[in-house]
């Protein structure tokens, strides 16, 4: 088996000092940052978000591969210049306003992030204007908003018609998502997608941006 | 033991669809079949029609209490929601579900539960979210208790809810409730502890099992109250069977009942 091979198996099997070890033996092998990351840690990743899809994988085992990948990428990442570090794209992500439910939220962010997505966290009870003020600083590719309550959940609309009122609408992918909300509901309010759980929002992210 | 049962939600969808079609026998049937199955109250949630809410909100209210005389728990995000509903309860105390130590959320429920002289589900989060910990958690209970009992509500009519969150996601999420449970015993005996099941499995396979197990171990630690499908038999043999071996069913005679009409037949 290659180093390569062996990498993705250890983050597969959530093997966090594993992962540590052999990127840092990699390294010192001379074996290309990048190539580190996109053959090994991401490949590996990417084996993790189809069986958690297909439920032959669960939460904590992701966690713990998502954990590996980001032991491995941390000894990477100073040897490669920011411009070059691989992604998949950017997503800005919050919990709407008068929300403060952010357990879906941080399982999104955790399978976005290990499939190679930049992530901006706002937090929770993120108010229209927060997300705005978001877009115009970070300028993602995808908004991702969360909801738990069926009062809240009316808050994503005004995020909606606050981007459109600001001549942003059109710079982004929104998409949503929590227990109360439905492909109709996104449909309604003009998003541009919904996911019911976090292997499917990011395998939309990658639809959205592609 | 209280028990409250949790069918009538529009976030299922048989109900969903019942309510949409306005098919009253089908909502009749169920909240018959929740009591007879030992249900005491039932749990009446209609958030997700949220554009016609109130009006759905009435319409289950008074299509349960065709077929039943229990007492309902109204359960809304939605404060003129849960107005609507206990506007219209007929029979026994409201249960209102849920106040919250939240600041807006508290001065928005707690007038209703004043007027109707309601029972309250008191959830442990406020404004920075759900404590993570017991004793962060306590912080809340406390403030929360004082605050109520200030208000004139009666510390039996308190219900607090320590939220139980996903295992899968923590490792000590269960562990935090079953504490959070042994202290509110402790320093505020005569209030009630609720909560609903499911959420400590999520991310996990074999969720009923792990549900069934975190019934037992938050009984252990005085849980007195739960928001549960009381159609799942094997949950309801639990139910009654802790009871009996936590010493708080006399000469066993409830589980005995139970046995008798079947409940633990296959």
């Amino acid at each position: 088996m290659s180093d390569f091979d062996s990498l993705a198996q250890i983050v597969i099997s959530g093997d966090f000092g594993g992962a540590k070890t052999l990127t840092q033996k990699m390294i010192d092998n001379g074996v290309d940052p990048l190539e580190i990351i996109n053959q090994g840690l991401m490949a590996g990743m990417n084996v993790v978000g189809v069986r958690f899809k297909a439920g032959d994988m669960y939460v904590p085992e992701v966690m713990m591969s998502a954990r590996a990948m980001s032991t491995g990428i941390e000894l990477v990442k100073p040897l490669i210049a920011d411009k070059d570090m691989p992604s998949a794209g950017k997503v800005l992500i919050g919990t709407v306003k008068g929300d403060l439910h952010d357990i879906g939220k941080k399982l999104v962010v955790m399978m976005m992030e290990s499939a190679g997505f930049e992530i901006i966290d706002l937090g929770v009870d993120i108010d229209p204007a927060t997300f705005v003020k978001g877009v115009k600083e970070h300028k993602p590719q995808v908004i991702g908003m969360s909801a738990l309550l069926t009062t809240t959940m009316l808050s994503m609309k005004d995020t909606v018609e606050a981007l459109k009122k600001e001549g942003l609408r059109d710079t982004v992918k929104i998409i949503i998502g929590g227990a109360p909300i439905t492909q109709g509901f996104a449909d309604q309010i003009g998003a541009d997608g919904y996911a019911p759980d976090a292997a499917t929002a990011t395998e939309l992210c990658r639809r959205l941006i592609a | 033991m209280l028990i409250i049962g949790e069918l009538i939600n529009t976030s299922r969808k048989a109900v969903r669809e019942a309510v949409e079609t306005q098919n009253a026998e089908y909502i009749r049937q169920l909240a018959k079949a929740q009591i007879d199955a030992g249900a005491n109250y039932l749990d009446v949630n209609c958030g997700t029609m949220i554009f016609n809410e109130l009006e759905m909100m009435e319409w289950l209210v008074n299509t349960v209490q065709e077929a039943v005389e229990a007492p309902l728990c109204i359960d809304s995000p939605n404060p003129l929601a849960i107005e609507k509903g206990l506007s219209l309860v007929k029979h026994g105390q409201p249960l209102i579900n849920s106040i919250t130590a939240e600041v807006e959320r508290y001065q928005q429920i707690l007038p209703l539960v004043q007027k109707y002289r309601a029972k309250i589900v008191a959830l442990c989060m406020d404004d920075t979210g759900i404590p993570e910990t017991a004793e962060k958690r306590m912080r809340v209970v406390k403030k929360l208790y004082q605050s109520l009992t200030e208000a004139g509500i009666q510390e039996e009519d308190i219900y607090f809810d320590p939220l139980v969150t996903p295992v899968s996601t923590g490792d000590r999420a269960g562990v935090e409730v079953l504490e959070t449970l042994a202290l509110i015993s402790k320093e505020y005996p005569k209030v009630h502890k609720v909560c609903g099941l499911s959420n400590v499995s999520f991310g996990l396979p074999n969720r009923k099992v792990l549900n069934q197990l975190f019934l037992v171990q938050t009984m252990t630690m005085g849980m007195d109250s739960y928001i549960l499908d009381p159609l799942d038999r094997v949950m309801m043999g639990f139910v009654h069977g802790s009871q009996a071996l936590l010493g708080l069913d006399p000469y066993c005679g409830n589980y005995l009942s139970v046995h008798r009409q079947g409940l633990y037949q296959s």
